[in-house]
């Protein structure tokens, strides 16, 4: 069985699979579950300042989305930070932390923006015992009207300040967590990297409507008829937080800048997924909200049967090996050439590629009177949507036209060399090869 | 068996206080069930294997083991119950006895045993005696047997099922069903919360699209055809589907249709049947006048008469003819026959269009000596009388039952003969399974529910010397492409037979064209007298089938329609 012990930032933990701060570490008694049902470290609920806690809201704190059967597939939150007091929330850490030597205890901070308040809390995370601190620049609502939050997540010059101030005043790992409801996640990414972070985390909620009550015409979740925007999380967001991921661990100015993924992650293959475009670890939330804190035991026996079977034996040989394969568009082989080709024998006759086909893209399959579906070579510009709605797996598949072939679309034969669209005939600024 | 009518202890919370191995009056279990809503059933006939089940509704709720000998003596103890409640005090875990005894009660073997043990047992029960009689049954047990046979899909079920439709291009199921209801479309109308709307995609095909859910052999049509029956051998629940959208929308006592303005046409329809409905309809929303002829005292043709009890529940047929009618425009005249109250030649010179859809009213008989005396029936009358019957447990029937045929009649006979208490019921074919017109879906159906099917063997004989006791019959092989009969013969003792080998048209009014032995008609339902259209069983071509002669009544309605228009 494949190693899984991970190293983040000189931070041990026995696997990879860390608990998002969330509504899940909240507080001792969760915590001391989440240990005790095998998960490697958790983050801890956002803390705020000294004073009176925030306090939420009395209706519902989540939208959601469904699939068939009601499996959910995206959540959406307008919690707010800990509403307990900082020092019980203290106490309650620094007693875990001496309970669970052997599991990452990560403290997430919120606090105004003024280096005063940072000063202050500071020192007192530090005598938890807790093995870093995540700073919380991502939540989409609520806290961002005051001024935290995303507020600051959204300023890159903010990010640098006071992940600055933090590395100034504590002296364990400093992990920034970016939002994603922003243009474009490197600017974050490389402030917070110019601060000193030590690692980013990502990505936060999204900024989302879950959906709309069309009989009081209200968005959800909703609270008394009214609606506000909430943070969206869980499978449906994996996608953008994986290229998100991918956009840092490529960057050539955050290069070997750690990062901690987050979004989605459900099962073990989103986090292999999420290791091998870059992360160091993964941070869950939605799949332990949904299915509750076991889910980490097949997170655990997936990832290590798939690292067995591929011969990996410790996390770290899998982090970033998918990264150099991420590129631009403009690096893409054009004279790579594919055509989908339909197996007769697993083909269940729906037609729906057929129908994706012929409606909306090329008209490049034919439907006999007896319902056989073949592809037209000449018409097929290897677009993989009839791969995609197709209901069997493997029924359709797209083959490569190897080199000397003719593409019946094209009337050309396909080239061995490799050439993209940056020294295309058809591109302007294109360069002529040397 | 013994019945309680009282309901069961675990559903009603009584507790037996009996220790494990302490001997347990049976008198002092009926005691524990009385003043309980339900009724129980305890099956101590199994004495010889030392178990007995006690059942709610055919489910299994405890094991009590009847101690070695003790059976005279009424001693038992609880082992466990079932159904969500703790075992019984000093009762073994109920994952054990699930563990143990569990295959045991499930078993069919259990199943024979115990019927053999009630025939080799002393005492009589309604069950157990001679003859044909009523009351074989409980009450109660009747209510269960005949109640919903594949009980109605709430809303998420629907959802869920909806949610299987790959919304196919030019779906298969469209093809394989005779109405050509647009079945993708109705089923993403089901998962997108609509079932109104889902209900009328269907109802514009076949406004018996709610009987039809209920009585279709979907098996052998559209779920056949579903692309998903062919990848895994698990189609979408069309027929299901398709019940919960009408009912859905038929609960809300909604119509979802508007006629058109009068035309001034006026047409009479022979016959209150799937095909009589469904032409009135079409031709009622096109603004013409119907006058539906019906012989008998009731509508619904085979709906009403014809199918098992089991499949049309909650008076289905008169409340989806009351729902039909809210079209306006048709009238039904009741205890109307062809050819006795009225005659074709009188409708067409009163109408300006005629549509006879009056079924098959003839019965094909066994043509042997006997066949007149005894308890030798018709199984269309057995299952037409079981049908209208206000009190089941009064519907006299054998102990022994043969049905002879292998149609569907034959398995609606012979299922609804065990559940009014036949201890014994063989449904005997003349050819091999394969060839029953009877579905395979419905086969099955009648072996779970324990009636045995006895194939390539023909009737020979009736016995019995003016009582009924038995059927003798003959094996039979093909010969030269030919079915015959051989001289290996065997005798199945019998109280009743139900003969189910077929209907055939009687009656035919003088001057229509016939096709084989039914009346000829064209694609749209067209006779050879002009102004008279045909369809459902009693025209040519279809295979008898509800949902066939819906299709028939309604493309005949078109066709009317435009004849009488043109």
């Amino acid at each position: 069985m494949a190693d899984l012990t991970t190293d983040f930032l000189g931070i041990k933990s026995p696997n990879p699979f860390w608990l998002a701060s969330a509504p899940p570490t909240d507080k001792e008694y969760n915590v001391r579950r989440a240990f005790d049902a095998g998960w490697g470290g958790v983050v801890w609920k956002t803390l705020g300042a000294e004073g009176p806690p925030v306090v939420n809201v009395n209706g519902p704190r989540y939208g959601a989305i469904w699939g068939a059967d009601r499996r959910l597939l995206g959540l959406n939150n307008i919690e707010l930070i800990t509403d307990r007091p900082l020092q019980t929330n203290l106490e309650e850490i620094a007693r875990v932390k001496a309970d669970y030597p052997d599991r990452a205890m990560i403290v997430s901070l919120m606090v105004p923006c003024d280096e005063e308040s940072w000063k202050a809390i500071l020192p007192r995370v530090a005598e938890t015992g807790a093995d870093g601190i995540e700073l919380n620049f991502g939540c989409p609502h609520g806290m961002s009207e005051r001024g935290m939050g995303a507020a600051v997540g959204q300023v890159p010059e903010y990010v640098e300040m006071v992940t600055r101030w933090c590395k100034m005043y504590y002296d364990k790992p400093v992990i920034v967590k970016l939002t994603p409801n922003i243009a474009d996640i490197r600017g974050p990414a490389r402030a917070a990297k110019n601060g000193g972070a030590d690692a980013v985390s990502l990505i936060n909620t999204i900024n989302s409507i879950t959906g709309v009550n069309l009989d009081s015409m209200s968005p959800e979740p909703m609270i008394d008829g009214r609606g506000t925007h909430g943070g969206y999380c869980g499978p449906a967001v994996k996608p953008i937080a994986l290229n998100m991921v991918a956009e840092i661990a490529r960057d050539a100015e955050t290069l070997g800048l750690p990062i901690s993924g987050i979004g989605g992650v459900t099962t073990w293959r989103d986090a292999a997924e999420f290791i091998s475009l870059g992360a160091g670890n993964v941070q869950v939330c939605t799949a332990a909200m949904t299915y509750g804190f076991k889910i980490v035991q097949e997170m655990i026996s997936g990832l290590s049967q798939w690292m067995d079977e591929k011969g990996y034996t410790s996390v770290e040989q899998v982090v970033g090996r998918a990264v150099p394969n991420v590129t631009d568009w403009q690096y893409l082989n054009l004279n790579h050439v594919t055509k989908a080709r339909i197996d007769q024998d697993l083909c269940i006759k729906c037609g729906r590629c057929y129908a994706a086909c012929e409606d909306t893209s090329h008209q490049a399959i034919s439907m006999s009177p007896d319902r056989v579906f073949e592809v037209m070579d000449d018409e097929c510009v290897a677009c993989n949507l009839c791969v995609n709605v197709c209901p069997v797996e493997d029924c359709i598949t797209m083959e490569v036209l190897q080199p000397g072939a003719m593409d019946e679309r094209t009337g050309s034969v396909v080239e061995d060399t490799y050439a993209n669209w940056t020294t295309h005939p058809n591109n302007p600024s294109a360069k002529a090869a040397e | 068996m013994l019945y309680f009518g009282a309901a069961a202890w675990p559903v009603c919370g009584v507790r037996m206080r009996v220790a494990q191995a302490r001997p347990w009056p049976l008198h002092g279990f009926k005691a524990g069930l009385a003043g309980c809503r339900k009724h129980c059933v305890v099956d101590f006939s199994a004495q010889e294997m030392s178990i007995c089940r006690v059942t709610v509704g055919g489910v299994v709720l405890a094991v009590i083991a009847a101690r070695a000998n003790s059976f005279a003596e009424n001693h038992y103890f609880p082992i466990a119950c079932f159904g969500g409640r703790p075992p019984v005090q000093g009762a073994v875990s109920r994952k054990r006895v699930f563990q143990k005894f569990y295959h045991l009660v499930r078993d069919a073997d259990l199943c024979s045993t115990i019927q053999s043990s009630q025939r080799e047992s002393a005492m009589t029960t309604p069950q157990r005696s001679d003859g044909v009689q009523p009351g074989r049954l409980e009450p109660s047990t009747l209510d269960q047997n005949f109640r919903d046979a594949y009980p109605p899909y709430d809303a998420h079920e629907a959802v869920v099922a909806a949610d299987r439709c790959y919304f196919c291009h030019d779906a298969p199921c469209i093809t394989a069903c005779p109405t050509e209801i647009d079945i993708p479309l109705f089923i993403r109308q089901i998962a997108t919360g609509t079932p109104d709307a889902a209900a009328r995609t269907i109802l514009d095909q076949n406004i018996l699209g709610g009987m039809c859910a209920r009585v279709c052999p979907t098996e052998t049509l559209c779920e056949q055809a579903c692309v998903r029956e062919a990848a895994e051998g698990k189609p979408v629940e069309i027929g299901q589907l398709q019940r919960y959208a009408t009912d859905t929308l038929m609960a809300k006592d909604i119509h979802p249709f508007k006629r058109a303005a009068p035309t001034g046409k006026t047409v009479a329809v022979v016959g209150a049947g799937p095909a009589g409905l469904a032409c009135a309809h079409r031709l009622a929303l096109h603004g013409h006048d119907v006058v539906i002829f019906e012989a008998r005292a009731k509508g619904g043709g085979l709906n009403e008469f014809g199918i098992a009890a089991y499949k049309s529940t909650d008076d289905f047929a008169q409340r989806e003819l009351n729902w039909l009618l809210q079209i306006g425009g048709i009238e039904i005249r009741y205890d109307q026959r062809l050819g006795q109250q009225t005659s074709l030649q009188a409708l067409r010179d009163a109408y300006d269009a005629v549509f006879l859809g009056m079924g098959l009213t003839g019965v094909n008989a066994l043509g042997l000596a006997g066949e007149e005396t005894g308890h030798a029936e018709d199984a269309v009358d057995f299952i037409a009388e079981l049908r209208q019957a206000q009190e089941l447990g009064a519907l006299p029937i054998g102990r022994r039952v043969v049905v002879i045929g292998g149609g569907m009649t034959a398995i609606d006979a012979g299922v609804q003969a065990k559940l009014l208490g036949a201890e014994e019921v063989s449904i005997v074919y003349r050819r091999g399974q394969d060839a029953m017109s009877a579905s395979r879906h419905e086969q099955e159906h009648a072996q779970r529910k324990g009636v045995r099917l006895i194939c390539n063997a023909a009737p020979v004989g009736i016995e019995g010397n003016g009582t009924l006791t038995g059927v003798t019959f003959a094996y039979t092989e093909m010969q030269g492409g030919k079915l015959v009969t051989t001289e290996d013969r065997f005798t199945l003792p019998a109280d009743q037979v139900f003969k189910a080998i077929g209907q055939t048209l009687a009656g035919v009014p003088d001057g229509l064209a016939l096709d084989g032995r039914k009346i000829a008609v064209s694609e749209t339902g067209a006779t050879s007298i002009k102004g008279v259209w045909a369809g459902g069983d009693c025209a040519a071509g279809g295979d008898d089938l509800t949902v066939t002669a819906v299709a028939e009544g309604r493309d005949a309605a078109e066709d009317m329609h435009r004849s009488l228009m043109g």
